[in-house]
């Protein structure tokens, strides 16, 4: 207790077991996704659940976005009379950075706190404990599905928030910062290389996957009733999030890193 | 119980949460094609013991045997495959609240393919009829349901697959003493008609009489008696008499558990 290298040993510790753990975890649910039987119809529920349920939060948060990077970099820029950069500014923000990171931080707080909250219910109502006895793999019952959809559904959302946090900017940029409607596009368009959108999708296709993956372990490993339960939303919130940013500035290293 | 092998036996079971021990060495056979009730005070790892059996536990020590064979070092398939013919009624329901009550029934006939989706609602009404509930309750969900019909779904979720071995955790708890008397005839009569191995926990004396062919009590993580239910309140052990007849003055003093 009173020596701190054996406090900040154990720590260390325990850390490595989480995350141990929470890969084994990973890796026995992917296995899943390879071996029959597959759960198609939960796969698609879950899929319309992340995809199709998130698209208003995505959409209005991509939207407000790109405004407020155009308005931003206008004004920012106009100190050193660079206005006319501002497209290509929104767009590799946007694509590059914010769409993936500001719709999977949506999305963390969507799905990742409902996977907790509704399989840690299962959990501590014994209903995880019933599929096991109902000739069913929970982990490829709850888990498999689900992280698969993450995978997916993250892809589609980013790409539908890059082209409205672009409409976004474009809005603002031709109503109030004196833009032509052709020409702003046009700048977007020249300056933007596949890899930008490329690597936005990549990391959003990560994303999904931590999401899901974090609301699914805080669920399954939760314990004591209704304040375990709620523990476990919150961490799975906390958790995909702080990996969100983390896992972000990795995979921009990866890509654009010199 | 001479020379026949039995459908379980139990030796030398221990498990222990944290510091509290609560199976400590438990010995018991339960004959095939009988119903054994366990008895028990509240909190004495009736539960448990089952859950064991079930594997959805791995106790610290002890050996359990279905059928002669060791179930502890059983392969994952032929875990499965063992599940396959079990089935489980657990004490608090555990009913899948995301599905209607039809596929709650049918879930285990779903999972093994024995029938298809079209024909589920029909087997449904059928097992819910034979537990004294309306075809109509198949479209409910779970949380439409008072306690008793909760009860009554898992018991025709427990029975639907027709399984080998039975588990019931308080069958009767919750349900009127007519419904509880239709209970107890349904499990004596799947012990009848199928041939299977029903273990039940009971609280109930009367219940217990008519379900049980053989009975044991669990007490202080040990089986102190075993012998037959119909003797149940006059067995001449001090302890069971005591139990069977809640009498609050004898050898099992009231304690605080921790
Ligand atoms: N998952 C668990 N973690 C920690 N302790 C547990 C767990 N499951 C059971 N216990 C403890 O084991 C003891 C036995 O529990 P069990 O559920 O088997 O009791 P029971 O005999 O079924 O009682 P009741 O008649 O009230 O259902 C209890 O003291 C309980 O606190
Ligand atoms: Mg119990």
């Amino acid at each position: 207790m009173l020596n701190p290298v054996a406090a900040i040993g154990r720590a260390v510790l325990a850390a490595c077991r989480t995350v141990g753990a929470v890969a084994l975890f990973a890796l026995e649910g992917v296995s899943h996704l390879l071996r029959p039987p597959f759960y198609g119809r939960l796969f698609l529920k879950h899929l319309a659940e992340i995809a199709y349920f998130s698209l208003p939060v995505v959409a209005l948060t991509a939207v407000f976005t790109g405004m407020v990077l155009a308005l931003q970099s206008y004004t920012g820029f106009a100190r050193f009379n660079a206005e006319g950069a501002v497209a290509n500014v929104v767009v590799l923000s946007i694509t590059r950075e914010l769409g993936p990171v500001i719709a999977s931080l949506m999305v963390a707080g969507r799905i990742g706190a409902s996977f907790a909250a509704e399989i840690g219910t299962m959990r501590v109502t014994d209903q995880i404990d019933a599929l096991t006895t109902l000739s069913t793999n929970p982990m490829k019952y709850l888990v498999a599905p689900r992280l698969l959809a993450g995978l997916i559904a993250m892809p589609f959302l980013v790409l539908v928030a890059d082209i409205l946090g672009v409409m976004g900017g474009w809005l603002i940029g031709t109503t109030k910062l004196g833009f032509s409607s052709g020409g702003y596009l046009k700048a977007t368009m020249d300056f933007l290389e596949v890899m930008d959108v490329v690597s936005g999708l990549v990391k959003a296709a990560v994303f999904g996957f931590v999401i899901t993956l974090m609301g699914c372990w805080c669920g399954y490993t939760s314990r004591g009733g209704a304040q375990g339960v709620g523990a476990a939303t919150t961490t799975a919130v906390v958790a995909s999030s702080i990996l969100i940013l983390a896992l972000d500035y990795i995979i921009t290293e990866m890509f654009f890193g010199t | 119980m001479s020379g026949e092998v039995p459908k379980i036996r139990l030796r030398g079971l221990a498990k222990a949460f944290g510091e509290k021990k609560v199976l400590d060495g438990v010995d018991l056979d339960i004959r095939a094609g009988h119903g054994m009730v366990i008895l028990g005070g509240s909190g004495s790892g009736k539960s448990v013991t089952i859950k064991c059996v079930l594997g959805l536990i791995t106790p610290d020590a002890g050996r359990i045997e279905v059928d002669g064979r060791d179930v502890l070092s059983m392969k994952r398939r032929e875990r499965e495959e063992l599940n396959d013919r079990i089935g489980m009624l657990f004490q608090n329901g555990a009913l899948f609240d995301s599905l209607p009550v039809w596929e709650n029934v049918c879930f285990k006939l779903l999972a093994q393919k024995r029938i298809t989706r079209a024909k589920a609602r029909d087997k449904a009404a059928e097992v819910l009829a034979q537990v004294g509930l309306a075809a109509s309750v198949g479209d409910l969900s779970p949380a439409e349901l008072s306690g008793g019909m909760q009860k009554r779904v898992g018991l025709a979720r427990a029975i639907a697959a027709q399984p080998d071995i039975i588990f019931f955790d308080e069958p009767t708890t919750g349900l009127d003493p007519i419904m509880g008397a239709v209970i107890d005839g349904l499990i004596v009569d799947v012990v009848k008609r199928l041939g299977a191995t029903a273990v039940s926990i009971t609280h109930d004396m009367a219940s217990a009489r008519r379900i049980g062919d053989d009975a044991a009590m669990l007490h202080k993580g040990r089986i102190v008696w075993t012998g037959p239910a119909s003797t149940l309140g006059a067995t001449g052990n001090a302890m069971v008499d005591q139990f069977a007849r809640g009498e609050r003055e004898g050898p099992i003093q009231m304690e605080l558990r921790r």
